[in-house]
């Protein structure tokens, strides 16, 4: 169905970031101001058209009115409307972070748009070569807003993030290149058709898989193409750090997952099952390696980026399962994990205002002295865990059933020996803020030592909201699990068909 | 071989280019070397689709009025390219600025100095 908002998506932001510039010359409280009503309304956007594509089926648009295969053409079914739903919602949240943390001005607010824009872009296009832009528009936002911690290291860990970025993004150009040589389309469900015309067994097309996968599993964070991440995440401000965890390497994953489904089709991976089994086994050393090198951190951001390279390998290995049990399953993940790592993210950045306690020892009596904070922050560890009824749970559960009915045992194996991994370098964290006695700096905050810093002694009512608030959406979509399933089977039908 | 070299050059130019970039990106300790690493690169890429889009004795895709005058060379890569060249452009630039950056930090564009300075930070 054509559908005249869709392009909307992407230009409420677009448009947004140019407003934020004029707002800034007007004054200082423009630029957030300006950006949060863009914000509003983009989600209320998504919203709605979200809802209507879930509801009704698939939504297009064919941009400037070039018909597909020869234009570009935006597409929303059911998958994309949960992720730019997704999107809208979690940039509107962290922005209530972002303002309260004040990083910059101007320049800022744009960049935090122009990511928007491009996450939105990446989630709505039809298009191989589009969704490239899309990426490389993300791509730059987030070097940009990495680097804008002010820092020498932040600039470094942006500088090293944008050579992998930009070669992964290449990569996936040069992938592109090979399916634009072989079929001479770009629209996806055109190539969907002509590529198996072409035959999955043609080196063209064998050789476009493997260099897109290999681009946008370095943008996702796999191991050990996910060098780049723990830096970029640990040295970014705060409250980019819960944006880019939550969002960036999500999106990332949603691509592949759309790539991999509506490009070359689950038919491709039937043609050429190694390429299943290199997927599903890149997938597994992801999960294990990322939970083993998250236990050995001391640092709590880095454990956290960590652990989201374990949680894409969860993502991934769902994918590549590709039962529908399986695919339902990552898809959950992806949603699930993005506000629980986010949520954490907020949280981290949180207990460093008020104490300065950025280490795993450092949060030791934290729970006593900020118990709402604690609390939560348990609830979204216990969540990642897969502590039924959260979210992560729901997730976790999927994709094993998946794998288990595949006949893929060791799979499931590994999901459970991942899960028991989560569970040690969580419990480490829980444990330390509920049983241990208070460390200095925790002191310091009971007893005013965090004013003398600069910090406040309570935690700021609506960073608790937004950390609460995180928390009770994880637990509570893993009750709206079901309901999500009946909502996405049509798109999975599609999808796996 | 020889017809091979004789009739898709422009291929091996394509390998040259992107082994190169490669190269140099991973091998250079300099990091204004290895973004100019990654421009060679990211050149290999645009020749690529460039010399997919080619043919031979093919005129530039004008049609006349009326039709006819074939064959074309494909415009369509050339369209994508000048699209990955400003990309490109827009990489590279904050690429620079982010040295610039570091270089005030540090004193120093030299990864493993960087790392030491680093690590003793």
């Amino acid at each position: 169905m054509t559908d005249a908002l869709v392009p909307l998506l992407v230009a409420v932001p677009l448009l947004g970031a140019l407003f934020v510039v004029a707002a800034g010359l007007v004054s200082e409280r423009g630029p957030p101001a300006v950006t949060a009503l863009v914000l509003v309304a983009q989600t209320a956007l998504a919203g709605w058209i979200g809802s209507r594509a879930l509801l009704t089926g698939e939504l297009s648009n064919a941009v400037g009115g070039f018909v597909a295969p020869y234009g570009i053409e935006l597409v929303v079914d059911g998958l994309s409307a949960v992720v730019v739903v997704l999107v809208a919602v979690v940039s509107l949240a962290v922005l209530v972070y972002t303002v309260h943390d004040d990083p910059g001005g101007t320049a800022f607010y744009t960049e935090y748009l122009l990511l928007v824009t491009g996450l939105t872009g990446m989630s709505v296009t039809g298009d191989v070569f589009n969704l490239y832009v899309f990426l490389e528009i993300s791509g730059l936002a987030t070097y940009a807003l990495v680097a804008s911690a002010g820092t020498g290291r932040s600039a470094v860990s942006a500088l090293k993030y944008l050579l992998f970025g930009t070669v992964a993004a290449s990569l996936y150009l040069l992938g592109v290149g090979y399916a634009l040589v072989a079929t001479g389309t770009l629209n996806m469900a055109d190539l969907s058709v002509k590529l198996a015309q072409v035959g999955y067994d043609s080196p063209l097309v064998l050789a476009s898989f493997g260099f897109v996968v290999v681009g946008l599993a370095t943008k996702t964070a796999l191991f050990p193409l996910h060098t780049w991440q723990p830096d970029a995440y640990n040295d970014s401000p705060d409250s980019v750090s819960a944006l880019i965890s939550a969002l960036v390497s999500t999106v990332a994953a949603y691509a592949l997952l759309r790539i991999v489904y509506t490009v070359y089709t689950p038919a491709f991976f039937e043609a050429v099952p190694v390429a299943r089994d290199a997927l599903v086994l890149f997938a597994c050393v992801s999960i294990v390696v990322g939970s083993i090198l998250a236990v050995a951190q001391s640092e709590v951001k880095r454990m956290l980026a960590y652990s989201s390279v374990s949680q894409y390998g969860l993502v991934v290995v769902g994918l590549a399962i590709g039962t529908r049990a399986a695919v339902f399953g990552a898809i959950v993940h992806l949603v699930g994990h993005a506000i629980m790592k986010g949520g954490l993210f907020v949280a981290a950045g949180t207990v460093d205002d008020l104490t300065g306690a950025t280490t795993v020892e450092g949060y030791a009596g934290l729970a006593d002295r900020f118990p709402v904070l604690g609390g939560a922050s348990a609830v979204l560890m216990l969540a990642m865990v897969g502590v039924p009824p959260a979210v992560g749970f729901a997730g976790k559960w999927y994709i094993a059933l998946g794998a288990v009915r595949a006949g893929v045992w060791p799979v499931a194996v590994v999901i459970f020996a991942s899960t028991l991994l989560t569970l040690a370098y969580f419990a480490i964290l829980v444990e330390r803020m509920f049983v241990a006695p208070a460390s200095p700096s925790v002191r310091a905050a009971t007893d005013g030592g965090a004013e003398r810093l600069g910090g406040a002694a309570t935690p700021p009512r609506r960073l608790l909201v937004l950390v609460v608030g995180a928390a009770v959406v994880a637990v509570a979509l893993g009750f709206a699990v079901t309901g999500l399933e009946t909502a996405l089977e049509p798109t999975l039908d599609t999808l796996l068909s | 071989m020889i017809d091979l070299i004789t009739t898709k050059y422009t291929y091996l130019v394509v390998v040259a280019l992107l082994a190169i970039g490669a190269y140099v990106m991973i091998e250079s300790d300099n990091f204004v070397k290895k973004i100019i690493g990654l421009n060679v690169f990211q050149t290999g890429i645009f020749v690529f689709f460039i010399s997919a889009a080619f043919r031979t004795s093919g005129k530039s895709p004008v049609v006349q009025s009326g039709g006819g005058g074939g064959p074309f060379v494909s415009p369509l890569p050339h369209v994508l390219i000048l699209t990955a060249i400003v990309v490109g452009v827009s990489l590279t630039a904050v690429a620079l600025g982010l040295v610039v950056r570091v270089y005030e930090s540090y004193g120093t564009v030299n990864e493993d100095t960087l790392e030491e300075v680093l690590a003793n930070d």
